[in-house]
């Protein structure tokens, strides 16, 4: 389509795009994605059989686990974010990157560095302790300066555009851009102990610390885990079903409300705690008000498959995306109800917590990226489809059946943990002990693990798939020598 | 893109006539349930928002129209399983440990209570039913350190074993070989003879005479120990550190001296009478 709108008389031909550096963030995605799963399922299988740490420090849960969240989040999600980002820019902007090449490896480079630098960290035991924000003063302000980078490169596209108006994918980045940017800095505000060494100390303390640490990780659910995917599925979903875009109205509405609405959400994550009552309320009918904002995003995902459903079932990717988007309709309507204090106290602390975050983390951000990927992949090397279509088809199914299992088992064993630890006998004294909630979840964390080890292997099909793609003989080759973009 | 408007075949709807990489996007209004249940939900913020502690300002926030605090909720909770122990608890507090084993309903919730303090602050070290792991005693046996009396049971449960509180359970057995109180030789010696005392290996003379003059004072002459010292029997070959040579050898050549809090410090004393009932009633009870 791109190019018919290229030939409309009066119109000059699109610019030149920057593309090697999309095409390596591709490569890198689906390396991290592989990483990512590995360690979850290695960390899956250690709560099953503690013994797997083999009592090496280096291989304890309490390293493995942030390596895998960052893996998972920073590493492969965040990389698929560069990546789109830049394609999605470049092309609804009608504009070469700003910066061109050279800063666009700056920053997937840059990237790249800041996770090799975290990672080295989480495995010699080198943390601030903040979820999600563990790594030391020296990988923040390398982050820091990359990120800034990416603002500029990002900002600078938008701001040489051909075209009149800005597409709605591009609100979502530049709010996650942007917005990340504050919640990184400000909680990572810290004074080095010594410049030669890694330990500092943070600016916050106390109650302030944690309510700025929840801000942040709430909002980097809000922001990197929600705004910036959703700008994926709003320039992804249209391009792959050949549709328009459901209602422009509700991207409106839907964007300001939400990122209105997230960034004062994060207290239900101090439910009962010593933040003050205030704040909590605060957090909670926030995280109520949330639920249709989120909702307008999943509608507009969805309705823009109306006359276009039966692509489903040809179009084993697509079906990847619409499955994320349906995932991300349940995750934001399990959050607000979690964030209600009287459900809260049943789910916090328990694995209901990680089933929820599972269920947005695989079913959508995960599923959202694998849609992307299989547009994307044939596209950037210049093939018509990837190397086989049905290899995606089960992907799929293997990828959804390790949800389902991780899911449900989470419900199931979460639910149970936390009536377990309320449960009181009729003479009124507590009726399990902690380890025997511990033990009863031990069936549960062994289903996981399975339904881990699926989507692992969901993974690596499509890493498979991926490398014959792009392996394979290309089918159109520009002048130059070079792939074109055969959209 | 120039704008220009087109009619969506499928829908019928407009679109708003911008094209970005030939994606188009359709004019279509909200959807009303989504409208509505959006304003319904903020209704339902704002009508809690009154009746919950919820805007702050300089020097406090609003309290609500419940008068709710998350702290007056715990006390409730709490007082509401509470009143359902307090007349048993009362009377566990005042009568003796024979008055409570003579009373077959308060012995009986005493020993409820007594497990589920148990299976809180006792469980990490004595494990689950109180069945013991290396240097943490079973209780479930009647093999006792201190005493396995219920009165004893209690002054353990009270002070503890070996640490900061004044009433606490003292006495250290020496670090004979770390300390060179005796040569490797000496302690493989004595370990050799404690090993006999159960019926394992033989003693030397060496052995036996050390043994006399060094660990005689608490072990007693015989081997069967003094509950006074928390010395533990040396005859019946149950081993708190392990039975087998080498870690015989290792607590005579270092000692072990393993301690217990002062759960007084922590707990209150219907709590603590009830766990010394339970661990008794265990199986050891003496
Ligand atoms: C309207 C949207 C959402 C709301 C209101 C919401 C609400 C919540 C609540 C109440 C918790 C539990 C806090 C606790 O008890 O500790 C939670 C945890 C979490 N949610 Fe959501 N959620 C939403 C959407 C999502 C989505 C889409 C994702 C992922 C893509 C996600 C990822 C997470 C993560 C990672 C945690 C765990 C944080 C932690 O304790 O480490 N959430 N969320
Ligand atoms: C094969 C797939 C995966 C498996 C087996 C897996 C497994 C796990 C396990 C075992 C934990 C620790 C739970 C606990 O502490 O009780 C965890 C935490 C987490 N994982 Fe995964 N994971 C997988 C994929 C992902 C992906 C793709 C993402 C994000 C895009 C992700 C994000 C997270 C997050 C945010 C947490 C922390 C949750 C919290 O603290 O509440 N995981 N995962």
């Amino acid at each position: 389509m791109s190019s018919q709108a290229a030939l409309l008389p009066g119109r000059r031909p699109a610019p030149s795009y920057v593309e090697d550096v999309i095409r390596t963030s591709m490569v890198l995605t689906m390396f991290w994605g592989v990483i990512a799963f590995t360690v979850g399922v290695v960390i899956a299988a250690q709560l099953v059989w503690p013994q797997l740490s083999f009592d090496n420090e280096h291989l304890t849960f309490g390293r493995l686990r942030p390596l895998h969240t960052s893996a998972a989040i920073f590493a492969f999600g965040g990389t698929a974010l560069i990546g789109t980002a830049f394609h999605i820019v470049q092309r609804t902007c009608r504009a070469r990157l700003f910066g061109g090449a050279p800063l666009g490896w700056f920053i997937l480079l840059g990237y790249q560095f800041f996770i090799l630098t975290a990672a080295i960290g989480y495995l010699t035991g080198v943390t601030q302790g903040k979820e999600y924000a563990e790594p030391e003063w020296y990988a923040d302000a390398w982050l820091t300066v990359v990120w800034v980078a990416f603002l500029i490169a990002y900002l600078g596209t938008v701001l040489k555009r051909e075209e009149p108006h800005i597409y709605v994918a591009n609100w979502f980045y530049l709010a996650f851009i942007v917005t990340i940017a504050m919640l990184h800095i400000v909680n990572n505000l810290a004074m080095p102990v010594s410049f030669g060494g890694a330990k500092s100390y943070g600016a916050w303390a106390g109650v302030q610390d944690a309510m700025i640490q929840w801000w942040y990780g709430h909002n980097a659910v809000g922001f990197f885990l929600t705004a910036a995917f959703l700008g994926m599925m709003y320039y992804f979903i249209p391009k792959a079903a050949n549709r328009p875009v459901y209602s422009y109205r509700l991207s409106i509405v839907h964007f300001w409300s939400l990122v209105f609405m997230y960034i004062w959400a994060g207290p239900h994550h101090l439910h009962y705690t010593s933040l003050p009552d205030w704040a909590q309320t605060l957090g909670m009918v926030f995280s109520v008000m949330l639920w249709m904002p989120s909702w307008g995003g999943m509608i507009n995902g969805l309705m823009t498959l109306s006359g276009a459903w039966d692509k489903l079932r040809t179009d084993p990717g697509l079906r990847f995306s619409v499955t994320a988007v349906g995932f991300y309709g349940m995750a934001t309507f399990e959050g607000p109800v979690m964030s209600i204090k009287a459900v809260n106290s049943l789910s916090h602390y328990t694995d209901w917590t990680i089933g929820h975050v599972h269920s947005g983390a695989l079913g959508w951000v995960a599923f959202i990226v694998f849609g992307t990927m299989y547009y994307l992949v044939p596209r950037l090397w210049g093939r018509t489809t990837m190397w086989s279509t049905r290899l995606i088809g089960w992907h799929y199914w293997i990828a959804t059946v390790g949800i389902v299992l991780y899911i449900t088992s989470m419900w199931v064993s979460g639910i149970m943990q936390g009536l377990m630890w309320r449960a009181y006998d009729e003479l009124g004294f507590l009726q399990y002990s902690f380890v025997e909630s511990v033990a009863a979840m031990h069936p549960f964390y062994a289903i996981r693990m399975l339904g881990g080890l699926f989507f692992l292997s969901g993974g690596l099909l499509m890493a498979f798939n991926m490398w014959r793609t792009v392996r394979s003989q290309p089918e159109t080759v520009g002048t130059d020598g070079r792939t074109v973009f055969a959209a | 893109m120039p704008t220009k408007i087109e009619k969506d075949a499928i829908t019928g709807r407009d679109t708003t006539g911008h094209e970005w990489d030939g994606v188009k996007e359709l004019n279509t209004p909200l959807p009303t349930w989504w409208v509505y249940t959006f304003y319904a939900c903020i209704v339902f913020a704002v009508v809690y928002a009154v009746l919950y502690p919820s805007w702050p300002w300089l020097s406090g926030h609003t309290t609500g129209l419940l008068g709710y605090t998350n702290r007056t909720q715990l006390t409730q909770d709490l007082g509401e399983q509470a009143k359902g122990r307090f007349k048993f608890v009362d009377r566990i507090r005042t009568a003796s440990f024979e008055d409570i084993r003579k009373d077959p309903e308060l012995f009986n919730f005493a020993l409820a209570g007594g497990r589920s303090a148990f299976q809180t602050s006792c469980v990490q070290c004595h494990g689950a039913g109180g069945a013991g792991s290396k240097g943490f005693p079973t209780l479930v046996d009647d093999d006792w350190l201190w005493g396995g009396k219920i009165d004893q049971i209690y002054r353990t449960i009270q002070f503890g074993i070996r640490n900061t509180n004044d009433n606490s359970r003292q006495t250290m057995m020496p670090r004979f070989g770390a300390d060179q109180l005796m040569t490797a030789a000496q302690v493989a010696a004595v370990t050799d003879h404690v090993l006999s005392l159960s019926g394992k290996g033989k003693s030397t003379p060496e052995g036996a005479k050390l043994f006399q003059d060094q660990c005689a004072a608490c072990h007693q002459a015989t081997g069967k120990g003094n509950q006074e010292m928390g010395a533990p029997d040396l005859t019946d070959g149950i081993w708190l550190y392990g039975g087998d040579r080498d870690s015989v050898y290792r607590t005579i050549f270092y000692a072990r001296n393993g301690s217990m809090p002062a759960w007084s410090e922590r707990l209150d004393p219907a709590t603590m009478k009830m766990l010394a009932l339970y661990v008794h009633a265990l199986g050891g009870g003496k």
